[in-house]
């Protein structure tokens, strides 16, 4: 069984990060982990995005084209890749970028207003993680220790205090 | 870690210290990794003014005994041919990366395999061979980079690891168990009495030198140099087959476009096609022993890559065109999807 | 004891130069900087493409023969390697100042703690006397038979000059091997030179005004009244830079 996550946005929205840290994540639950990002002229000031696989087995191609679950957190992300998701599979979408569309029978769409929430709950920047959290509560792809611990492991010695404050980020991002 | 980040410690932990590159997409991760660790170590890191400089500064370095690499991405490496030539003349090791992108020209910066013919048989002018491994995973870019150096100081040759930009992009896990560790780098596999390091007024001079102006002397020196790229043949030619007892079809493919290929004959045995894979890891020499065993009971074989088709010629050549080849690729930074091959072995068989 | 013997750091073999050239006396100079110093088994020469090339049969120190132009890119190698020894580089005009111009400017540029002996005769000789980058407005060469045209050739490049204006390099001096006087005054420059270098205080360069009796068709006589009448007025001899840099 693999998982294939495809995380994309605006540069500078923590894209690459949230894609490390459930990269981390799956390697703390014992599973075989991939990160790509996509690199180039594109990350600069433009859209970027990055592809995880999380599987029981080696992984074959790194990079994911038909995500089982897709997070964006710009509009043209949302319009590149929506259209991508495998059938059955979950779209979680910064509602605070992206306006509520027409549903798809296709997939389960999830609209959740991340920038706005971490604004609100004085954790500016953290967006990302608000919605890696919705998307790890969805899709039953971890448990929230690990995120725990993997939080522990990206974020840098001596910024203990952001530890915490990814785990807030997480549980708004479930809870909402 | 990244690819291009867990090569470039396996290759402080095999013992390198010297490092000289020059900036291009998509393998600058190696240099700033560089950058950060070598000078903490008491090694040396020099952004060169060019490719061309840096080579040469491996030269020089390589010539005084010392491991010591150098990395770059494919309009870059046509640039460093020169070098590498002398390099190999000389009889210098090193370790050379070439983390492709698609070319020819500038070409773009997306992963591709289109250096495969430069690898294995331009270099660099004259009768030379290049020792080249193909890692497929980001811990094999820390285990061959390990090796690379070894074969290297065995063999005094330039050796080249052709990665491409996707395997030296992407993070995947890793762990150098088997490579040592900064403070005791693994031991260099031979010493060097031929470096030029000074006579110390203690032995005759050593001269490093690629010049024989007599034909019998140059024919002399390249002979030896083939019997050494033959014993590198018999005892280092390496390759991964899975699933091929018995198979109808054989998928080969090496590096990056492997592990598609590998996913998409999954899907194949899944749906009833007996598939196996056959991955090369050393390029030059090519396995050909290990495919012709691989291909036993296949009664055709598809050479996936990511070009117009370069490695299908080793594979027609191993095989002696006992065996129709089929050839799936994509160019110009398109990485091939599991469900393109998986179409295309659907087509064949 | 001979007065006049063969230095100990220079082969006793015979060399492929052409009557009257001067690499000899630059080669015995050379050798002799090293034999007083006492630092040949301690010393890394690499020699370049061109007449010099076969320069490594003619030491008695460690030699590398490296690609064309590329010696200070491979001296940079060996001493970044082996920083307590003394590494040089002996190039020719076509070498240092065409093809490897990159490679010595920024050899300079980095400071790198070895000596170039930069031969200027203003020609490639190896190949039969092709216009170099040192090539004086007017002179006749194989590719210059109108002599060269600064209009359509451009100008010299006075390369000690060049190398004044550059943080890293210690020293910069030209001289010319013309008579005993001069050859003297080369052989301290190089000293000056191996002792930065030494001291670990910068890249020195020094620039040598040689002759080219062959391709220039002249005698070895006639050849150095050339270097005096044509080549000092271009290419003053002089110090245009000395200190430490570090």
């Amino acid at each position: 069984m693999t998982s294939e996550i495809l995380i994309a946005g605006f540069g500078g929205q923590g894209i690459l990060f949230a894609g490390k840290l459930l990269s981390y994540v799956g390697l703390i639950d014992g599973k075989e982990v991939s990160w790509l990002p996509s690199y180039g002229p594109a990350m600069r000031g433009g859209t970027c995005n990055c592809s995880v696989c999380v599987s029981d087995k080696p992984i074959g191609s790194p990079l994911v084209l038909n995500p089982d679950a897709l997070i964006v957190m710009n509009a043209p992300s949302c319009d590149k890749f929506i259209g991508s998701v495998k059938e059955g599979g979950k779209a979680f979408i910064d509602s605070s970028f992206v306006g509520k569309e027409r549903g798809d029978p296709r997939i389960d769409r999830y609209y959740i207003p991340a920038t706005e929430l971490a604004r609100d709950n004085g954790l500016k920047g953290m967006a990302n993680i608000i919605m890696l959290g919705k998307m790890i509560k969805e899709t039953g792809l971890a448990s929230f220790d690990a995120v725990k611990r993997a939080a522990e492991k990206t974020v840098p010695a001596g910024k203990a205090d952001l530890v915490e404050a990814n785990m807030r980020a997480i549980e708004i991002g479930a809870a909402n | 870690m990244k690819g291009n980040e867990a090569l470039a410690e396996a290759a402080v932990r095999a013992g390198c210290r010297h490092y000289f590159g020059y900036p291009i997409t998509p393998q600058n991760e190696i240099a700033a990794y560089m950058s950060k660790r070598l000078p903490k170590i008491g090694g040396v890191f020099i952004q060169a003014e060019s490719e061309i400089s840096a080579i040469n500064m491996v030269y020089g370095c390589a010539a005084a005994g010392t491991r010591c690499m150098t990395s770059s991405s494919s309009p870059g490496i046509s640039l460093k041919t020169e070098g590498i030539s002398y390099l190999a003349g000389a009889d210098l090791p090193c370790v050379i990366v070439n983390v492709q992108r698609g070319g020819p020209g500038l070409g773009s910066i997306q992963p591709s395999q289109a250096d495969y013919w430069q690898a294995t048989r331009a270099l660099g002018h004259g009768d030379l061979r290049i020792p080249v491994l193909a890692p497929s995973t980001v811990q094999e870019m820390a285990d061959m980079t390990g090796k690379a150096f070894d074969l290297a100081d065995e063999y005094r040759a330039p050796v080249m690891i052709l990665a491409d930009g996707l395997l030296g992009q992407m993070m995947e896990p890793v762990s150098f168990p088997d490579i040592g560790n900064a403070d005791e780098p693994r031991a260099k596999a031979v010493p060097k009495k031929w470096a030029a390091v000074g006579h110390g007024n203690s032995r005759g001079k050593n001269i490093i030198n690629s010049l024989y102006l007599q034909p019998e002397k140059l024919e002399e020196k390249i002979t030896e140099r083939f019997k050494r790229y033959e014993e590198i043949k018999n005892k280092h030619a390496g390759a991964v087959s899975e699933n091929c007892d018995g198979a109808d079809i054989v998928i080969a493919a090496y590096g990056a476009t492997a592990r598609i290929a590998r996913s998409a004959a999954e899907t194949a045995r899944e749906k009833g096609i007996k598939a196996g894979t056959f991955r090369p890891l050393t390029l030059y020499p090519f396995p050909e022993k290990e495919l012709r065993e691989a291909c036993k009971t296949a009664k055709k074989v598809l050479v996936a890559e990511m070009s117009m088709g370069q490695m299908v010629d080793d594979v027609k050549l191993a095989l002696e065109c006992k065996l129709p080849v089929e050839f799936f690729g994509r160019t110009g930074g398109f990485i091939p999807g599991p469900g393109e091959i998986l179409n295309k072995i659907t087509e064949v068989t | 004891m001979p007065k006049f013997a063969r230095p100990r750091s220079l082969a006793d073999v015979e060399t492929h130069y052409c009557p009257g050239c001067a690499h000899g006396i630059i080669h015995r100079i050379l050798a002799e900087v090293i034999d007083e110093m006492g630092i040949e088994g301690d010393t890394i020469g690499v020699c370049p493409v061109g007449c010099s090339v076969l320069a490594y049969d003619y030491f008695n120190c460690d030699m590398i023969e490296a690609s064309h132009g590329r010696s200070p890119a491979v001296a940079t190698g060996v001493k970044r390697s082996l920083p307590d020894k003394f590494v040089f580089t002996y190039q020719g005009d076509g070498d240092l100042a065409a093809i490897g111009t990159a490679e010595i400017i920024h050899a300079a540029a980095r400071g790198e703690n070895f000596t170039t002996v930069f031969v200027n005769n203003t020609t490639y000789g190896m190949t039969g006397g092709q216009m170099a980058p040192t090539t004086l407005p007017g002179q006749v060469t194989q590719t210059t038979p109108y002599g060269r045209n600064t209009a359509t050739e451009g100008f010299p490049l006075k390369i000690c000059e060049i190398m004044a204006q550059i943080d890293g390099v210690a020293l910069a001096e030209r001289v010319a091997v013309i008579d005993p006087k001069s050859v003297f005054a080369a052989k301290k420059a190089i000293r000056k030179g191996f002792e930065f270098q030494k001291n670990k205080q910068g890249f020195s360069i020094i620039e040598v005004l040689s002759t080219c009796p062959t391709n220039w068709g002249l005698t070895p006589v006639k050849s150095v009244e050339r270097l005096k009448n044509d080549m000092l007025p271009y290419y003053p001899p002089g110090v245009y830079k000395e200190g430490a840099v570090r």
